[in-house]
């Protein structure tokens, strides 16, 4: 288990290398003198030479990735260029922001999703069945940031439950986390009724059943469990995908997250914070591509749910 | 019919799509304006229909992008393997760690917002999701007696790759450019409505939701009807998908 782990981990070290190319060579051909940008459109040339130097942008390209893995690596990712604060500090609040929404909205998506997946496996072509795989389609088809309008439309401006904006308290978080989460609640419900088909159909439940157990006791805890496998990948990918979609709910919802915080920064040319949310979840969360690309974060998962998977 | 919309827009829509009245600003739907009129006193229902245009046009050039990249990389990573393979599917996991659209707002990020950087984004954020079928579904065919056979004849590898690999991995890709129609307007309009996309005033679904944001208390039928055109067309090619793999690909039915 131990050099599974760290053979998984030691593939990750060219993906970063490679994210941390990607990005930093996707910041040079931004348009845009960056000294310029520091020091003001109508700053004299040797002040924005001063700051050039300062910065560092006066060196060879090569000599400035190197400084920008080195300081990643500790930790340092500058400061903004908007309002001098460590970026840093700023992605601590936002991302503790972003995972805590994608947090709730995963454990929303995987109780409707598992509930409604096992319900429709278990009772097939029933009226409950179809209902729940016609709301999935609902689900993977609706675009996230509509589906936030009407919640907000419903709930806040109609039936004034729920507040459509703000932040700090768990009501604040519920309709965007239901928005974020419904796309991936659907996903999962098919995912765990396909499941469930074909394990119900297995030899060993049919042993199960022949050999007296209850129904639910069959459903639940043979069938279930075996029929997990899948549906753990799956969570695996949704969440990376909530990471993404964040940026839509939280614009949505005017949230204090990181998807926001970059699209802000994006819009102001913000250097440090565009580059270090880009190589985010490369870095912030090992698995987090990993999560991406439904391999081996979840792998660890499924271990724990498949004791035979050879490691 | 989303196709035929798009199409005939000029004669299907009612009213110019940029051409507003202000003194029928935000009115709710009438007989003369069906899905009633936007901020500037557009008519909704033409700006939707002129929306349709945009979208196809996003969507088939998107997806031509990510279909002919994606299955290239991933016909030659199958094939070859080894060291060419690694590279490919190496650079494909780099795209893959930047979380949902995130890739697609950095490219824009780079090279501004706009139509076509759009169709770029969304076509390229979509490449390595093409790579991966198709390298799979090469790798299980390249085994087989056919190929050997091919291969015997004196085919050259291009000849295998193209004449007898490609056509038979044609269902898995046909799924997959239909179900990533889907994902790609999905994205496009959402890059829209953050502004990073399609630039108002051309009617596009995701930029006309952003643009009807300030209005949702007082006139909520603006943000609804682009709305719904696009979960409609994005439903739409969903079904579709899942219909085509039910019927080309029956193993996997359930």
């Amino acid at each position: 288990m131990f050099r599974y782990i760290l053979k998984r981990l030691a593939m990750l070290i060219p993906v970063l290398f490679g994210v941390s190319l990607v990005s930093f060579s996707l910041l040079q051909i931004v348009p845009g003198d960056p000294a310029v940008l520091l020091a003001g459109e109508d700053a004299n040339p040797d002040f924005i030479e001063a700051v050039r130097k300062e910065y560092g942008f006066d060196q060879p390209l090569t000599v400035q990735y190197v400084r920008f893995v080195s300081r990643a690596v500790q930790g340092d990712f500058g400061v903004s260029i908007r309002n001098r604060e460590p970026v840093i500090n700023l992605l601590k609040q936002r991302f503790a922001f972003t995972i805590q929404l994608s947090f709730l909205s995963i454990l929303i998506a995987a109780f409707i999703g598992l509930i409604a997946g096992v319900i429709s496996a278990t009772r097939q072509y029933s009226i409950f069945d179809n209902l729940s795989m016609v709301g999935a389609l609902f689900g993977i088809s609706m675009p996230i940031f509509w589906l936030g309008l009407l919640l907000m439309l419903v709930f806040s401006v109609h039936l004034r439950w729920l507040p459509a904006g703000g932040s700090g308290e768990l009501r604040h978080l519920i309709l965007p986390a239901v928005a974020l989460g419904a796309a991936s609640a659907a996903v999962i419900a098919r995912m765990t009724r396909a499941s469930m088909l074909e394990v119900i159909r297995q030899d060993y439940i049919r042993t199960a059943r022949a050999n007296g157990l209850r129904e639910w006791v069959v459903i639940y805890k043979h069938a279930l469990k075996n029929a997990m496998i899948p549906v753990i990948t799956v969570f695996g990918l949704e969440f990376g995908y909530m990471l993404g979609g964040a940026v839509l709910t939280e614009t949505v919802f005017s949230l204090p997250g990181i998807g926001r915080l970059m699209v802000e920064g994006i819009f102001q040319r913000d250097y440090a914070v565009v580059q270090r949310l880009r190589r985010g979840p490369g870095v912030d969360d090992p698995g987090g591509r990993h999560l991406r690309a439904g391999e081996p974060a979840d792998g660890h998962c499924v271990c724990l749910f498949r004791p035979q998977n050879p490691l | 019919m989303f196709v035929l919309v798009a199409l005939l827009a000029p004669l299907l829509a009612p009213y110019d799509p940029n051409e507003g009245e202000l003194g029928q600003r935000l009115k709710p739907p009438s007989a003369e304006h069906w899905l009633g009129t936007d901020a500037l006193g557009r008519d909704i229902l033409s700006r939707v229909i002129y929306g349709a245009q945009v979208s196809l046009q996003i969507q088939l050039v998107a997806v031509l992008i990510a279909l002919v990249l994606g299955t290239l990389l991933g016909m030659f990573g199958g094939y070859y393997g080894g060291v060419t393979d690694n590279l490919i599917m190496r650079f494909m996991d780099i795209l893959l760690a930047f979380p949902g659209i995130f890739l697609a707002i950095a490219i824009i990020a780079v090279l501004g917002p706009g139509l076509l950087n759009l169709m770029l984004a969304a076509g390229i954020y979509s490449v390595p999701q093409f790579a991966r079928i198709v390298r799979g579904s090469i790798l299980s065919l390249k085994e087989k007696e056919f190929v050997e056979a091919a291969r015997a004849a004196g085919e050259s590898d291009a000849a295998i790759l193209f004449r007898y690999l490609l056509p038979n991995s044609m269902a898995p890709i046909i799924i997959q450019t239909t179900l990533r129609m889907a994902t790609v307007l999905l994205t496009a309009s959402g890059l829209s409505f953050l502004g990073l996309g399609v630039q108002p005033p051309r009617a596009e679904w995701g930029a006309m939701l952003s643009t009807a944001r300030p209005y949702l208390i007082t006139a909520p039928h603006v943000a609804t009807f682009p709305g719904l055109a696009i979960m409609l067309v994005v439903m739409g090619f969903n079904l579709f998908g899942d219909g085509l793999r039910d019927s080309l690909d029956p193993r996997l039915k359930d």
